[in-house]
């Protein structure tokens, strides 16, 4: 891998920049790995890089359908926070938090991690009581969290419509300052050099479409690039969770939903936190580059549809303009939908499943990003132990069956 | 935008809709001897099909009756639309 630093930079540029090499190899798929990650997301990539770094595991290969960053990790609006109710919730995205404040340097590779600060903001006095609720169980589980009044959310955000005579007025708002946004393409990025450096091959424009077990143990996959042998294998494909799931014949609690995303023209720098309302569903933050990035709720019917509806797109802009009036002659430059792996208690399967071997990562829904290097680091260490991590133990797949589901509706079904 | 057509009012745009999920998940008959297994696949689990999917829609905004749509997944195409017990 070449190391990518000042001196190495100028050294190279004074030989004209002509002796860079690809950031990864594309590699051929050989017959046989001790593991195979289907799936080049962020979560996918992940994983390989912590089963190769940290548990000595490097005849990996990662399998992808497309294009390695084509998925959500390539979609999504790129918050990243860990403000969740329930303890198994925060335990979890809080770790991944920890590990984004460090991954710059892990990966020698700028995943431009910005700690802008994300701010929640409420619109009842029953919003304001459950963001206060929640405020409280971030602070006992050590996270960050701050509840403010209408006043101190218009001197962080002074572009908010904060008068009282609006259609979505604000009563407060909650705030983590260590709450941000990365640059998603590159965490793919980084993620994936950083695994091809230890070995992994990272096998594009291969799908998987067969899975094949023998006495209740994965044996192999079938791909559109031949069969490959696996010791174990790690379902990690979002959108396409119970695709994948089926051909196993395992059913999965998931439902498969389009989730939009608009751009604006950029702007000069107007504000700096990420602000959301859940209850007007919508959320916005503004980009390096200037541009207003919006994003909003799913489409209600399930579907693998990359269009999205346009309703969705009117209801967003709407609820901009009475929160932000100052953007209401803003242009939008493009919108784009992925595909998202909904769970009803909205809360991820990071699992081992009924037959032996074969592991699911999935069900992380419209808010995955955050928890990516999380999730790898987690679903590395049940791949190279076959069991859980306690981190990731709850998220089990049999919750469904023992009734205990983490509910995390109020703090991420509209909040990403 | 989806084109729904209810099968009583006839094609009609889907915001007056409300989408009820994946159909043919009958209430079980005789609830108390259902396993934990057979509660979870009744209440959570879902084909989720990439594909052909038949699924039910409420014309809340309409003549509020139930329906079941034949709808493909992928690329959003109606296939057809049927009251309960009679397939159209
Ligand atoms: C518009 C939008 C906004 C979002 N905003 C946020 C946000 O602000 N914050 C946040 O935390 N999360 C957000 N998310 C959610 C987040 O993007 C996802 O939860 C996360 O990226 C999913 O994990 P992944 O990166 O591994 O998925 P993906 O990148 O989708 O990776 C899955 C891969 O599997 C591949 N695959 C599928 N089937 C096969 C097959 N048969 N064989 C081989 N490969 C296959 C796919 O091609 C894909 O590349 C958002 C999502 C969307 C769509
Ligand atoms: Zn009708």
């Amino acid at each position: 891998m070449q190391f990518y630093s000042l001196p190495n930079l100028i050294r190279r540029g004074l030989r004209g920049h002509r002796d860079w090499t690809p950031a990864w190899r594309k590699a051929e798929p050989k017959p046989s790995y001790d593991v195979v990650i289907v799936g080049a997301g962020g979560h996918g990539l992940a994983t390989a890089y912590y089963l190769a770094k940290l548990h000595g595991v490097t005849n990996v290969a990662v399998l992808e359908r497309g294009w390695l960053g084509g998925g959500n990790i390539g979609r999504n609006t790129a918050i990243v926070r860990s403000n969740y109710l329930w303890d198994a919730s925060a335990h979890i995205y809080e770790f991944s938090l920890k590990l984004w404040e460090g991954l710059s340097q892990e990966l020698n590779y700028n995943v431009m991690f910005s700690q802008r600060g994300l701010l929640n903001i409420g619109h009842s006095e029953q919003e304001m009581r459950d963001l206060a609720r929640r405020v409280g169980a971030n602070q006992l589980n050590g996270i960050d969290a701050e509840l403010l009044s209408t006043h101190e959310v218009s001197k962080l955000v002074p572009i908010l419509n904060t008068s009282p005579h609006t259609r979505y007025p604000v009563l407060g708002g909650t705030l983590q300052r260590r709450g941000g946004v990365a640059r998603h393409d590159a965490v793919a990025w980084g993620y994936a050099r950083a695994a091809d450096a230890l070995g992994v091959d990272i096998v594009e424009n291969c799908e998987v479409t067969g899975i094949r077990t023998a006495n209740g143990r994965v044996t192999s996959l079938e791909t559109t690039r031949g069969e490959i042998r696996a010791g174990a294998v790690g379902l990690v494909v979002a959108g396409n969770a119970s695709v994948l799931a089926s051909m196993a014949g395992i059913r999965l609690p998931i439902q498969s939903h389009p989730l939009q995303a608009l751009v604006t023209e950029p702007l000069k720098p107007v504000f700096d936190p990420v602000v959301m309302s859940s209850a007007v569903h919508v959320y916005i933050h503004q980009t390096d580059r200037g541009e207003l990035v919006l994003g909003a709720g799913i489409d209600a019917p399930v579907s693998y549809d990359l269009n999205g509806n346009f309703r969705i797109i009117e209801h967003v802009l709407a609820a901009v303009c009475e929160l932000f009036p100052i953007f209401s002659r803003v242009r939008m430059l493009r919108q784009w939908a992925g595909t998202v792996d909904v769970c009803p208690d909205a809360s991820p399967i990071i699992s081992g499943t009924p037959i032996k071997g074969l592991f699911m990562n999935c069900g992380w829904g419209t808010g995955g990003f955050k928890a990516t290097p999380g999730s790898g680091w987690v679903f590395a260490h049940t791949l190279a132990h076959q069991e859980p991590h306690p981190l990731n133990e709850p998220f089990s797949l049999d919750r469904f069956t023992t009734g205990a589901l983490i509910d995390e509706h109020g703090a991420a079904a509209v909040a990403h | 935008m989806l084109l729904i057509p209810c099968p009583w009012c006839g094609p009609r745009e889907d915001d007056e809709f409300t989408f009820g999920g994946e159909a043919d998940i009958p209430r079980p008959a005789d609830p108390d001897a259902l396993t934990d297994e057979q509660w979870a696949d009744y209440l959570f689990m879902r084909d989720n099909r990439r594909g052909r999917h038949r699924e039910q829609w409420c014309h809340t905004a309409g003549c509020r009756r139930w329906f079941i749509v034949e709808r493909d997944t992928v690329t959003n195409e109606i296939l057809g639309a049927s009251t309960y017990g009679n397939s159209s």
